[in-house]
């Protein structure tokens, strides 16, 4: 076996896959808003009164949770312009992104939600306050505390997610290493290249993370 | 002390409950209950575990359905409409006894949240309200602090001042101080005597026989889902008229 390294081609390319990963980052970060709005609201439907809607909910969850995220991406990207809808493989990967992990976030969430005493609930009903306000101002922050955790890690698996949106080639960090791959044939100098990159962005991501949870979550707890 | 908290433009009957029965799907958990509460009045509710007295005064504010029978508040038929349902509650402070203190936010904002979000006090009306009643559980130091930080009885306290924050007609102590620690019951149950000097209509669950007869108008004893004897202190003491009632204060005030 006589190889020799040649990085000329990911040198090269260097502004391309450094753009690349702010492409990635982007729809990491839509799918994640995307995500969490889905998550909580779908906790919300899950817990309303009417039953179609909580049996909705369960259904999406498990349709969702039970089929492989390329499929998803494919039908959306395949199903939409059916119904008149033509997007862009950026906006299909982040919609994609998001239904994908907000389906978990809704269970995360969940899970958040009940382990919040009985007790918070009723002392924010015996003041008089509503119960969708017991829920937005005295639950959701102790349930999103409790789940955090589960939740970010959930995020970090998003955010490498984000490489199977190559296959309708969005604009991210996988499709363009491809791209350059396909130039030089220099498959273990791209991917190397790649792989330390996902393995910052993951870094950079969890850093975000402890942030938000510093700046939201800092009261103690017994 | 101030008299803010307490409120003139009341009917005289603020509670009646008249043939109140609830049941948890085939059991039974209130028999037939009658209870008059007049304005400024205080009761004590003891009775064994079991008995329904929890389940007795969260209906007062509708955190547990009746079935039968009808309540009123303040002159309100509480039914189940929402509506009502939200007024009475307004109008109801409940202590609780785990305090049910809210973990994120602080104190001071424990105390703002509901007269802001429920009554639609400005901010700086609702701090200045929430700042004065703390003060009045001795607990204005803490104002800034989280709920975590605090010792129970102090979280008990200001669970008191938070309820008041809502200027109620009348206030429910669900067992107040059997999570504490022995060395802070009394200041918990200084705090709900200096309320009822003041003439707070009060409803109390609670096994401190020494505060039922420090300060109670009359103690209902319940048993069973049925409300069983009902005195003045000084008599519901000396002469219990029931063997049940005999029975239960030889057991909780042989231990004491």
């Amino acid at each position: 076996m006589n190889y020799t390294l040649d990085f000329t081609p990911v040198i090269d390319g260097l502004p391309d896959l450094l753009t690349a990963c702010l492409g990635t980052f982007t729809l990491a970060i839509c799918g994640m808003l995307l995500a969490t709005v889905i998550g909580i609201g779908g906790v919300v439907l899950r817990q309303s009164p009417i039953k179609a809607l909580r049996w909705l909910v369960i259904g999406f969850v498990e349709i969702i949770r039970n089929t492989p995220f390329l499929v998803q991406i494919f039908f959306i990207y395949f199903a939409l312009p059916l119904a008149g809808i033509r997007l862009d493989p950026t906006p299909t990967a982040i919609i994609a992104l998001g239904i994908n992990g907000g389906a978990y976030a809704i269970e995360i969430i969940r899970g958040g939600v009940q382990s919040i005493s009985k007790g918070q609930m009723e002392a924010g009903l015996a003041l008089g306050l509503h119960k969708a306000q017991v829920f937005r101002l005295i639950i959701l922050k102790p349930a999103l505390r409790a789940i955090y955790p589960s939740l970010t890690s959930q995020f970090v698996l998003l955010t490498l997610s984000t490489s199977i949106a190559s296959a309708i080639s969005a604009y991210e960090l996988t499709s363009v290493s491809q791209r350059i791959e396909s130039d030089s044939f220099r498959s273990f100098e791209v991917y190397f290249t790649v792989t330390a990159f996902y393995l910052v962005i993951s870094w950079v991501m969890m850093r975000i993370f402890a942030f938000f949870s510093a700046r939201y979550f800092a009261y103690p707890v017994k | 002390m101030t008299q803010a908290a307490i409120r003139t433009d009341v009917p005289e009957q603020m509670i009646t409950m008249t043939g109140v029965g609830k049941w948890y799907g085939a059991f039974q958990a209130l028999h037939n209950v009658d209870i008059t509460v007049n304005r400024g009045e205080k009761i004590v509710l003891c009775g064994p575990s079991g008995s329904g007295k929890s389940t007795l005064i969260r209906c007062i504010n509708h955190l547990e359905a009746y079935q039968e029978g009808q309540i009123h508040v303040g002159g309100m038929l509480l039914g189940h409409q929402a509506k009502t349902i939200d007024a009475v509650r307004r109008e109801v402070g409940m202590v609780f006894q785990q305090f049910n203190l809210f973990p994120h936010l602080t104190v001071l904002q424990n105390c703002m949240l509901a007269p802001v979000k429920a009554l639609g006090l400005s901010k700086a009306e609702a701090e200045e309200r929430a700042r004065q009643l703390l003060e009045r559980v001795k607990i204005s130091e803490q104002a800034e602090k989280y709920p975590a930080q605090l010792s129970g009885g102090q979280q008990q306290r200001v669970a008191i001042a938070r309820a008041l924050c809502m200027r109620p007609q009348v206030m429910l102590f669900d067992e107040p101080t059997s999570a504490l620690d022995p060395e802070m019951v009394k200041e918990v149950l200084d705090t709900m005597i200096a309320l009822a000097e003041e003439g707070m209509t009060m409803i109390c669950v609670t096994h401190e026989m020494g505060f039922a007869r420090q300060v109670a108008d009359r103690v209902i004893f319940m048993a069973s889902g049925a409300i069983v004897e009902e005195a003045p202190p000084a008599e519901f003491f000396s002469n219990p008229q029931h063997e049940r009632t005999r029975k239960f204060l030889g057991e909780i005030l042989g231990r004491h």
